[in-house]
């Protein structure tokens, strides 16, 4: 096991290296300059006219100068000390304020991810037992139709709904705290931001939540047709017992392999909640980055978002060998 | 339509019915997925005569004894803004067949801005007066374009992708996986935004950005069909005729490895659609003049708290289009399962 996980992180770093060389790419090969080193250089001058020869001196100091082949090793070279460069907007390290906004997107992900299997696994098997039933009928169309809903309306919706203006004012409008919130106490702090991230929140889970039941009812009525479950009920066993023992704990083997593919949507669908919700996270600094052309933003969030794809794929592949006792890594030759 | 000769050749080769009849009939039997099928060939006929239906010109006039076709053509002697007035005159000078909704998608009216659904403008007009309707019609063409185009594009890089590494293995495969892999572990949202706000903003660009992202599934797809088939006896038949690599692929694996790949497809079309909508969305969709249902409902944003049919009409639009395109999916994964047949 120790030499599969070892073997797996080694394979990553070929992926990782062939993902930075594409998005550097795109990025340098791209026509036109970025407006924020325009920003930069009339920031750091204080002035508002600024002449050809100084955007000359701020590229040679980003070494945009150079061929893309030589920016390319050096960005490389910096990457193996976790040195993703200065942003060109601020001059701030992009490492530091990715680790100042990943835990925001955090925030929201994480309790998302939660609540997404806490609804949907049991959905999902209710659904299956009840097949074609009436209950299962319901179920099963109103998970289609979050399927197809597409969460930027929806979040859209809620704030023009629930959010103030003319109709409901139950929520607030964007942001994580209220402007008040240093003066509170750490309860009164803590329900504040769960008021805040609430909508955003719900917009995260309701997406996921309809592929991941219909992932865990498919799944499920796989298993209930394979022999030893008709076995099991041919014992004379509790269908309690059959469902949730012979059943359920094989059907919740692919359920789980998902868990990988979801963070990674997440993080991709987190560039327009937190957009709309006015939330400062990952997704709102990739947005800014890609509008403002800030090549070393870019590059440090696709790096972050692809290891933490495939830190996830490994996750999962772990976890397989965990729950399926019939899968092992260890003897495995390939 | 398929030449006579290959249409013999089917004939003789299955003699009662050919798979996808079975597939045709399978698929019929569910009702809401046929509803769908009609929703899109609907959709499919508002795109193609959206300006039949929506425009601030006639479709065909007489004017001073002279026949025109507007909706076709632009009169070169009148102006686009000249068509208000032209209404008026052509009681008296001949006579004219005009749309069912007067008002074309880029035809402003300040006097108008933001006024809700009336039976003037059925679904109220934006912030500059322009029928929220027409603009919807005619923005049903980007998603469709938009749909079909990149979806196209990425099936045809994944089924190229993955046939050859389906077929050849070895190191083929394994470079083309690697591939695969890199190209899965992208954020893809954010790589198709990367791309769309570094590129010129237009429409072929959106397309083209989600066709280059969105191969690896079909790719994988392909590759694992291919795996199945390669070692199927009419293939050891066909290469024991001598015949070539590329025949044997395209011709006798592929046709028999493709039904998994149109249900893919369809299900990419929501996919495309919706990422387009919210590309739009963020501004960073088609360019301006041209509507479209996401860019419609960004253009809501200011007015979020009471301009309610800018936000609900285009969202409608744009989540009834997914619904359709997931159903058909849905359904067509059903129909190709033979464990599913009745």
């Amino acid at each position: 096991m120790r030499t599969y996980i070892l073997k797996r992180v080694l394979l990553m770093l070929p992926t990782l290296l062939g993902i930075s060389i594409v998005t550097f790419a795109i990025i340098h090969l791209a026509p036109g300059e970025p407006p924020a080193m325009r920003a930069d250089v009339q920031g750091s001058l204080q002035q508002s006219e600024i002449t050809s020869e100084q955007i000359d001196q701020w590229r040679k100091l980003n070494h945009l100068d150079k061929p893309v082949l030589v920016q390319y090793w050096l960005w490389v070279k910096r990457l193996v000390v976790l040195d993703f460069g200065r942003s060109f907007k601020d001059q701030q390290p992009v490492i530091k304020t990715i680790a100042k906004r990943l835990p925001i997107s955090m925030t929201l992900m994480i309790p998302a991810i939660f609540l997404t299997y806490l609804i949907a696994i049991p959905v999902g098997v209710r659904s299956a037992t009840h097949q074609y039933r009436f209950s299962d009928r319901v179920v099963t169309f109103t998970l289609f139709v979050l399927y197809s809903l597409p969460s930027f309306w929806v979040a859209h919706m809620l704030l023009t709904y629930v959010c103030g203006g003319e109709y409901l004012d139950l929520f607030p409008l964007a942001g994580m705290s209220s402007p008040s919130s240093p003066e509170m106490n750490w309860l009164q702090q803590f329900f504040d931001r769960v008021w805040h991230l609430v909508l955003p929140i719900l917009c995260y889970t309701y997406a996921s939540l309809a592929a991941l039941s219909r992932y865990a009812r498919a799944g499920m009525l796989e298993v209930l047709r394979q022999d030893y479950v008709r076995t099991a009920r041919a014992k004379g066993l509790a269908e309690r017992v059959v469902v949730m023992k012979h059943a359920f704990r094989n059907a919740v083997i692919p359920i789980v392999t998902i868990i990988a593919g979801l963070l990674p949507a997440l993080l991709g669908g987190s560039v327009i909640i937190e957009q709309i919700f006015s939330i400062p996270g990952m997704g709102r600094l990739g947005f800014e980055a890609v509008q403002g052309r800030d090549f070393p933003v870019i590059m440090g969030i696709t790096t972050i978002a692809a290891t933490l794809t495939l830190v996830g794929i490994l996750l999962s592949d772990i976890l397989y060998s965990v729950v399926d006792p019939r899968i092992s890594y260890g003897s495995e030759k390939s | 339509m398929a030449p006579k000769k290959a249409d013999r050749a089917r004939r003789t080769r299955r003699p009662r019915q050919t798979y996808w009849a079975i597939v045709w009939r399978q698929f019929r039997r569910q009702r809401l997925a046929v509803a769908a099928l009609i929703f899109i060939a609907v959709l499919f006929f508002v795109a193609i005569f959206a300006d039949f239906l929506a425009s601030d010109r006639p479709i065909i006039m007489s004017y001073k004894g002279k026949l025109y076709v507007p909706a076709i053509k632009t009169v070169g002697s009148i102006r686009t803004l000249d068509y208000d007035k032209l209404r008026e005159d052509i009681r008296t000078e001949g006579w004219a067949v005009w749309t069912p909704i007067g008002f074309g998608p880029a035809q402003y009216n300040l006097d108008e801005i933001l006024q809700p659904p009336s039976t003037r403008h059925l679904l109220g007009t934006d912030d500059t007066g322009r029928d929220v309707l027409s603009r919807m019609l005619h923005g049903s063409r980007v998603s469709l374009t938009v749909g079909f185009v990149a979806v196209g594009i990425y099936v045809t890089i994944g089924i190229v992708l993955g046939s050859l590494a389906g077929y050849f293995r070895r190191w083929v495969d394994f470079s083309i996986s690697r591939f695969i892999e890199i190209t899965i572990c992208f954020p893809t949202f954010f790589l198709i935004l990367t791309l769309i706000a570094l590129l010129p903003p237009s429409i072929y660009n959106i397309m083209v950005a989600i066709g280059i992202t969105g191969w690896p599934g079909v790719a994988r797809l392909v590759r694992g069909e291919f795996f199945k088939q390669r070692e199927q006896e009419y293939v050891m038949a066909a290469r024991g005729l001598g015949l070539g690599s590329g025949r044997i692929i395209f011709r006798n694996i592929l046709p028999n490895a493709i039904a998994p790949v149109l249900v893919s497809a369809t299900f990419g079309i929501a996919g495309a659609i919706l990422a387009e909508s919210s590309l739009s969305y963020l501004g960073f969709g088609v360019p301006a003049p041209t509507p479209s249902w996401g860019s419609l409902l960004a253009s809501s944003k200011e007015f979020v708290d009471f301009a309610w049919w800018l936000v609900l009409f285009p969202g409608l639009a744009i989540f009834t289009t997914i619904t359709a395109y997931n159903l058909a999916g849905e359904a067509l994964r059903d129909a190709i399962d033979p464990r599913l047949r009745q």
